[in-house]
C-alpha cells in the first residue's frame, strides 16, 4: 500500500512538472518563435478576426445574431420545441424583414461558439440592400465587395465557404473612402 | 461532394494509421520502442519499479486505483488553492469544493465532463498543470488496461499481465506526448493561441464594441484532449469556439485524432493475439456501428430545425444551423459531434443541446452503446472485448457447446465478470436519471420544457456514466447535487467497467490455450461480426429504449407542437 501510494504520488509530480508545465511552456516559446501573432490570438486594432463582434446598424454587414461575448462563449441550447427558439427566429426574421433583407438561416440563428466571426456568402449577398441604401455604395460594387472576400474550403475541399464579416467590414470602409474620394 | 471526399481522406488516413500505428503500438507496450530512454529510465528509477518485474491482475488493478486516488486528490487541492498559486493572469478564486471533486474525478476518470467555463474559472495553470496533464495520464491508464486485458488472451498458463507503472509511462513518452508535441504547432500555424499572456482587451473605433477575449495555453490543450479522447474544452463553447478549432483543417485534424488511437488499437490487439483478422473483425464491428449512427445523425441535422421553420425560416438546404458554426457547416459539425460521442470524448463544435430530436438521439446512442464504436483510448477495445466474450457465450448456448474465444474457454468466472462489465453502465445512468427526474432539484436545472428537458437529464448521466463528457448543456448543472451524482456515474462508469476488465484478463492469462477443431467457433468472419453488432444494439436498445421514448422519440413525435 505505502509503497503503491509513494509511487503514485511521484509520478503525479512528475508528470505534473513535465506534461503540465515543460511541455505547455516549450510549445509557447515554439509558437511565438513560427508564429508570433496567432500564437497571442491575432489581435489587432480591430479585434481579432477570429472573435465575433456585434456590428449595428444598417451601414455594416451583420454576423450571426450572437451575444458576441468572449468570457461567456457557448451556443443558446434552445432545443429544436423550443417556444423561445420560435419566437426569437420570429423576431429576428421581422428584424431583418424591415431592413428590406430577405435572410438566410444563418442570419436569425445563433452560433454554437456565441462568438461566430463567419457568415456563409449567401448570407453576405443578402444583406447589399440594406447596405447600398444606407452607404450610397452601388449594389454592383458591393456584390463585387463580396465575391473578393470569399474564403473558399481549405484546400478546396475542407469545411465551408465562408467570409469573415470582420474583414468583409474592414473591406467596406476602405472601399468607401474610395468612393467618397 | 467536398464533403463525401473529406470523408474519403479521412477513411483513407485512418486505413494508413491503423496498419503503423496499431504496428507501433504493440511494438511500444511489448517494450520495443526505445527512442525516449533517457526520459524514461529515470523515471522508473524514481518510481523503483524495474521494467521486467510483472503483476497479478490484482496488484495492476491495485496500483490503478491508488493512482487515480492520489490524482484525484492532487488534482483537486490545485483547483481549490488556485486563486494562491501562480499563473493566474484573471485572478480567478478557488474553484468551490463541490464543482473542484466533479472536475477532479471528471478529469481523471477520462470523462472532461464540465460544470463549469474554462475561461472565468479556471487558471492556466489549473489548465495545464492540473487538467491537461490528466488528459494525458487518464488516457494512458485506459490504454494500459486494454493491453493489460489484451495480454490475458495472448498468455497461456500466466500468473501476471504486465506492469501498470511501466505501461502507463510507455503509453505517455511514445504514444500522447510526440503526437502532441507536433500537432500543437500545426493548431497554432491554423489560428489556435499559445500563450501565457493575459486577456487581451480591445476596442475597435468601426462599431464602438469593446471586448475581453480570453486567451492562454490553447493549443497544447486542444491537442491532447482530442488525441486522448478527453473532450474537455479550454472555452466553454469547446470546439465551436474559433480559437479552438480555427479552421477546417484543424476541424478534419481534430476528428482524425480522436478515432487514431481507438481504432489503431484493434491492429495492436490482433498483432498481440497473433491474428490480424480478429482485429479486422472487432474493428468492422465498430466501423458498422459508427457509420449507420453517423448517417442517421447526418439526415436529421440536414432535415432542417422544426423551431426555426415556425419562426419563418423554410428553406432547408443549410439543414439545421442553430448551435453550428459557419465555416463548418451541418456536414462537419455533424461528423465532429458524432465522431466524440462515438468515442467517450465529448467534445463538440457544435451544440448538441440545439440537434433535433433525432439528431440528438443519434449521439445518445453512440453513448448507450457502451461506447464502443470505437470508443475511448482503451476503454473502446475492453469494452468491446467483453460484448465479444458475451457474443461468444450466447453463440456457445445457440448450438449446446463450450464457448471459446481465441482459443480460451470462456467459463463462469468470465461470464461473471463480463456481464457486470456490461451492466454497470445502464444500471448507474438509468437509476442516476431516474432519482433526478424524482427531485425538484433535478427537475428544477433543465433549460427546455417539454420532452427535451427530460432529454437534457438523460443526456447528462448517459455521457458522465460512459466517461464522454459532452452535454446537452442548456442544463444548469453545477450544483451540489449534480456535481456529487455526477461524480458518482463518472466513477463507477469508469472504474465499474476497469475491475471487471483487469479480472477477466487475469483469469484468462491463466488459462491454457485449446486446440481449434473443426468444431471451434472461428470468430475472425463475418458472421461473428455480426453478432457481436447484434449483441450489442440488443443490450442497448433493451436497456434504454424506455427511456429514450420518453426524450427524444417523444419529442420526435410531436410534430408542431412547441414547450
Amino acid at each position: 500500500m505505502l509503497l503503491q501510494l509513494r509511487r503514485s504520488i511521484v509520478l503525479v509530480v512528475v508528470f505534473g512538472l513535465f506534461l503540465g508545465l515543460a511541455y505547455p511552456a516549450v510549445e509557447v516559446a515554439a509558437a511565438n518563435g513560427i508564429f508570433p501573432a496567432r500564437a497571442s490570438g491575432s489581435v489587432t486594432r480591430y479585434g481579432s478576426p477570429l472573435i465575433g463582434q456585434d456590428w449595428k446598424g444598417t451601414s455594416w454587414f451583420h454576423g450571426r445574431p450572437d451575444s458576441d461575448n468572449p468570457l461567456a462563449t457557448g451556443g443558446t441550447n434552445l432545443g429544436p420545441t423550443s417556444k423561445q427558439l420560435v419566437s426569437f427566429t420570429k423576431r429576428m426574421v421581422a428584424y431583418w424583414h424591415s431592413h428590406g433583407v430577405d435572410p438566410t438561416q444563418e442570419l436569425v440563428t445563433t452560433s454554437g461558439s456565441g462568438i461566430d466571426p463567419d457568415i456563409s456568402p449567401q448570407s453576405a449577398y443578402v444583406q447589399i440592400p440594406m447596405v447600398s441604401r444606407s452607404t450610397h455604395i452601388p449594389a454592383k460594387s458591393l456584390d463585387n465587395l463580396i465575391a473578393s472576400q470569399i474564403h473558399g474550403r481549405q484546400y478546396g475541399i475542407l469545411g465551408e465557404r465562408y467570409v469573415n464579416v470582420l474583414s468583409l467590414n474592414l473591406a467596406l470602409k476602405r472601399l468607401e473612402a474610395t468612393v467618397q474620394r | 461532394m467536398a464533403f463525401t471526399v473529406e470523408i474519403a481522406i479521412l477513411v483513407g488516413a485512418l486505413a494508413l494509421t491503423w496498419r503503423y500505428f496499431g504496428s507501433y503500438m504493440a511494438a511500444v507496450y511489448e517494450g520495443r520502442v526505445h527512442f525516449l530512454r533517457w526520459l524514461e529510465r529515470p523515471i522508473y528509477r524514481m518510481l523503483s519499479v524495474s521494467e521486467s518485474s510483472e503483476q497479478s491482475w490484482r496488484r495492476y488493478l491495485f496500483s490503478l486505483l491508488v493512482f487515480s486516488a492520489v490524482s484525484v486528490a492532487v488534482t483537486f487541492a490545485i483547483l481549490v488553492t488556485q486563486g494562491y498559486l501562480p499563473l493566474n493572469p484573471q485572478h480567478l478564486g478557488n474553484v468551490t469544493p463541490a464543482l473542484a471533486f466533479n472536475t477532479a474525478v471528471s478529469f481523471v476518470t477520462n470523462t472532461d465532463w464540465q460544470n463549469y467555463a474554462g475561461e472565468t474559472t479556471m487558471s492556466y495553470l489549473s489548465q495545464m498543470g492540473a487538467l491537461a496533464v490528466q488528459n494525458f495520464v487518464s488516457a494512458s491508464v485506459g490504454i494500459a488496461v486494454a493491453i493489460a486485458m489484451v495480454r490475458g488472451f495472448s498468455r497461456k498458463g500466466a500468473s501476471s499481465i504486465g506492469n501498470f507503472w511501466v505501461d502507463t509511462v510507455r503509453g505517455i513518452l511514445y504514444i500522447l506526448l510526440p503526437v502532441s508535441v507536433v500537432m500543437t504547432v500545426v493548431f497554432v500555424w491554423q489560428g489556435a493561441p499559445q500563450t501565457f499572456l493575459g486577456p487581451a482587451s480591445v476596442h475597435n473605433v468601426l462599431n464602438g464594441v469593446s471586448q475581453v477575449i480570453p486567451r492562454g495555453p490553447v493549443a497544447s490543450q486542444e491537442v491532447i484532449k482530442q488525441f486522448g479522447t478527453n473532450g474537455g474544452g479550454f472555452f466553454n463553447a469547446n470546439g465551436a469556439h474559433p480559437y479552438e478549432n480555427p479552421t477546417g483543417l484543424t476541424n478534419i485534424l481534430s476528428i482524425y485524432l480522436i478515432l487514431t488511437i481507438p481504432v489503431a488499437l484493434t491492429y495492436t490487439f490482433g498483432k498481440m493475439v497473433g491474428s490480424i483478422r480478429e482485429g479486422v473483425g472487432i474493428l468492422v464491428a465498430m466501423l458498422a456501428l459508427f457509420a449507420a449512427t453517423f448517417a442517421f445523425t447526418l439526415v436529421a441535422e440536414n432535415g432542417g430545425n422544426p423551431a426555426v421553420a415556425a419562426g419563418g425560416i423554410t428553406a432547408v438546404h443549410h439543414g439545421n444551423m442553430v448551435g453550428k458554426e459557419a465555416r463548418f457547416g451541418t456536414g462537419n459539425s455533424v461528423l465532429y459531434n458524432v465522431t466524440s460521442t462515438e468515442t467517450s470524448t465529448g467534445s463538440v463544435n457544435s451544440s448538441a443541446d440545439s440537434y433535433t430530436a433525432v439528431g440528438g438521439l443519434g449521439m445518445m446512442a453512440g453513448m448507450m452503446y457502451g461506447e464502443v464504436s470505437p470508443g475511448g483510448v482503451g476503454s473502446g477495445l475492453y469494452t468491446m472485448l467483453i460484448f465479444a466474450v458475451l457474443t461468444v457465450f450466447i453463440s456457445g448456448l445457440m448450438v449446446g457447446r463450450t464457448p471459446e474465444y481465441l482459443r480460451k474457454k470462456i467459463q463462469r468466472t468470465e461470464i461473471l465478470w463480463a456481464s457486470i462489465g456490461v451492466l454497470v453502465m445502464p444500471i448507474t445512468v438509468l437509476i442516476l436519471t431516474a432519482i433526478t427526474v424524482a427531485i425538484p432539484a433535478g427537475r428544477a436545472a433543465t433549460l427546455n420544457a417539454g420532452p427535451h428537458g427530460f432529454s437534457e437529464i438523460l443526456y447528462a448521466f448517459t455521457s458522465q456514466g460512459n466517461n464522454n463528457g459532452s452535454a446537452f448543456a442548456g442544463l444548469s448543472s453545477n450544483t451540489d447535487f449534480f456535481n456529487i451524482a455526477g461524480a458518482v456515474a463518472m466513477l463507477l462508469g469508469r472504474f465499474g467497467v476497469m475491475v471487471p476488465v483487469l479480472a477477466l484478463g487475469g483469469s484468462l492469462a491463466q488459462k491454457e490455450e485449446v486446440p481449434v477443431t473443426a468444431g471451434t467457433f472461428r470468430t475472425a468472419t463475418p458472421m461473428f461480426t455480426g453478432l457481436l453488432v447484434g449483441v450489442i444494439l440488443l443490450v442497448g436498445a433493451l436497456n434504454f429504449f424506455p427511456a429514450v421514448a420518453l426524450g427524444p422519440v417523444a419529442e420526435a413525435l410531436v410534430h408542431g407542437r412547441f414547450f
